[in-house]
């Protein structure tokens, strides 16, 4: 963990959907691991590395509430726009949102604020200029300056996310005194993996704190 | 095209007066509201749809400016369908079974056809279902929630209707009503207004995701003219009077930002105006105040002193 970097971030309202409950969204209780990984990767990533969350804070007490919205039910197929293309004519080419609506409530989390704390490892991409004190230090300068590649969101992106570094050696904010068994959570999805490409882990909120399990630990089911 | 060159973060602040700007599902049409504040809320989809809306009529259907995701029919659909009953049997390739790209370049293929001629793939992305995982375009554009700056009273309106829809209603409301002499088919409904409130949404444009989906500097100055512009063709007897009030923007120079936004943003104030005078929404004395009714009963206030370097301020309203 030499290289570890540690991220505040916060908003208004965050959506961390549980994979269980997607149709009508309902958060988990905390931020996810992958989630924290994305805001990572919105900030700095290439090829060369690989973001590892190691913990995450929670800094303000959990609390839900609900919103519904009207939402389209479909896609864009992929058949359609190749067809449009071949035909060069878009006539056919449109979602209708008034035909194809759907109404759905989502259960989302108030004020949440968090603190990431994680580390990135080279991954076999990396060529001979990639090196860990170059992409800490891009990571470290971004993060400070409030740069990004493109603006964080809590889980989903209506929901945006504040973010700013915490220096290495300042001490860090107080996370909530409570504690929770957080049941089974995901962990992050494997994109190489066909069948069951979603990890979980059991999450356990100590004073606050959720310690995350390292990628190849035993305690990451499939 | 060439695409964006800087990161934009902008916030808007638009108002309504009587109306209902975003009505709540869950709780029958009344306008939406944050219940631990008591704050109206306007969703990021709502903003969005107005903005496409806008670009519909300002360039229907211009090349490259055509809307994916449209509210209703469109006539091009209607002379379609006239076509093929004149000609059965004709049209083979309507009906195509679900098909997925070959390999990923057609994908990206497929991606960079949707986003030159679709001005809200390009914008704000789409989930096309091509089964592959580049399917998927994230659009530059993000809208957070807006949500009003004071707590807002929404008001229930009673209103009435001459007439009934079927003899069902007009048969209910004979047996329910007593007095033999009004048997006119009259019958109830109710509307649901903010008398008055002030909301403030806040955007982001990320210049990189602009680079993939091709979104250009032309395309933002439409983007704006349309936050600008969106509410005065968005007439409807639910609205009231909606108009957009403010739209600051900050401009970076660099491509990935020069400063946080929440940093940004916080220069935007916004106070009760008590005599001209500026006072912070969450000074106790403004608790005397009557209910703001009115655009001037609140004072907008810019920080432009200490800017980061590279930091832009853009009063577009």
């Amino acid at each position: 963990m030499a290289y570890g970097i540690r991220l505040k971030i916060w908003g208004d309202h965050a959506c961390f959907t549980r994979p269980e409950m997607k149709v009508e969204r309902v958060s988990y209780d905390v931020i996810t691991p992958s989630a924290a990984r994305g805001i990572l990767e919105a900030i700095h990533w290439k090829p060369a590395i690989r973001w590892v969350v190691d913990t995450l804070h929670v800094l303000e007490p959990i609390r839900f509430q609900s919103i519904r919205r009207n939402e389209v039910g479909g896609k864009a197929p992929a058949g359609k726009i190749k067809s449009a293309m071949k035909r060069g004519d878009l006539a056919d080419l449109q979602l209708l949102v008034d035909e194809d609506r759907q109404q759905r409530a989502s259960t989302v989390l108030v004020k949440p604020a968090y603190i990431i704390e994680a580390h990135f490892e080279l991954t076999d991409r990396a060529g001979p200029e990639d090196n860990e004190g170059k992409h800490l230090d891009i990571f470290n300068r971004r993060a400070k300056n409030g740069q990004c590649f493109h603006q964080p969101c809590l889980g989903t992106r209506e929901f945006a996310a504040s973010f700013e570094l915490i220096p290495p050696g300042t001490p860090l904010p107080q996370a909530i005194a409570e504690s929770r068994d957080l049941g089974f959570m995901l962990w992050d999805i494997d994109h190489q993996a066909k069948d069951r490409p979603a990890l979980f882990f059991r999450a356990v909120m100590e004073n606050g704190v959720v310690k995350v399990p390292q990628p190849t630990s035993p305690e990451i089911r499939r | 095209m060439t695409a964006l060159a800087n990161r934009y973060d902008f916030t808007l602040i638009f108002e309504v007066t009587n109306g209902n700007p975003n009505g709540d599902p869950d709780a029958g049409n009344l306008p939406r509201l944050d219940p631990e504040t008591n704050k109206g809320l306007v969703s990021d989809v709502s903003l969005k749809r107005k903005i496409r809306n806008y670009i519909e009529l300002a360039k229907s259907g211009e090349d490259s400016f055509h809307i994916y995701v449209q509210e209703g029919a469109i006539l091009n659909e209607k002379h379609r369908l006239a076509y093929k009953a004149l000609r059965p049997g004709d049209a083979k390739a309507e009906k195509d079974a679900k098909l997925n790209p070959k390999d990923d370049a057609e994908a990206i293929k497929l991606r960079d056809f949707m986003c030159a001629n679709f001005f809200d793939v390009r914008t704000f992305g789409a989930v096309m279902s091509t089964g592959i995982n580049c399917g998927q375009v994230k659009g530059p554009v993000q809208l957070t929630f807006a949500s009003s700056v004071e707590p807002i009273m929404p008001l229930e309106i009673s209103i009435t209707r001459m007439a009934a829809t079927n003899e069902a209603e007009k048969k209910q409301k004979a047996e329910g009503d007593d007095s033999s002499d009004r048997v006119d088919n009259r019958t109830m409904g109710r509307k649901h207004i903010v008398p008055y409130g002030l909301y403030q949404a806040h955007g982001f444009i990320s210049a990189k995701f602009a680079e993939r989906t091709g979104f250009s500097q032309s395309d933002l100055d439409l983007l704006f003219d349309a936050l600008i512009n969106m509410f005065e063709h968005d007439r409807a007897a639910a609205r009231g009077e909606m108009a957009t009030r403010k739209l600051i923007v900050f401009k970076h120079e660099n491509a990935l930002g020069n400063a946080p936004a929440h940093a940004l943003f916080d220069r935007v104030k916004i106070g009760r105006n008590v005599d001209g005078e500026f006072r912070a929404i969450d000074d106790k004395r403004i608790g005397n105040e009557p209910p703001a009714r009115k655009f001037s009963d609140y004072i907008i206030e810019i920080d432009r002193e200490n800017l980061p370097a590279g930091v832009e301020i853009i009063e577009k309203l």
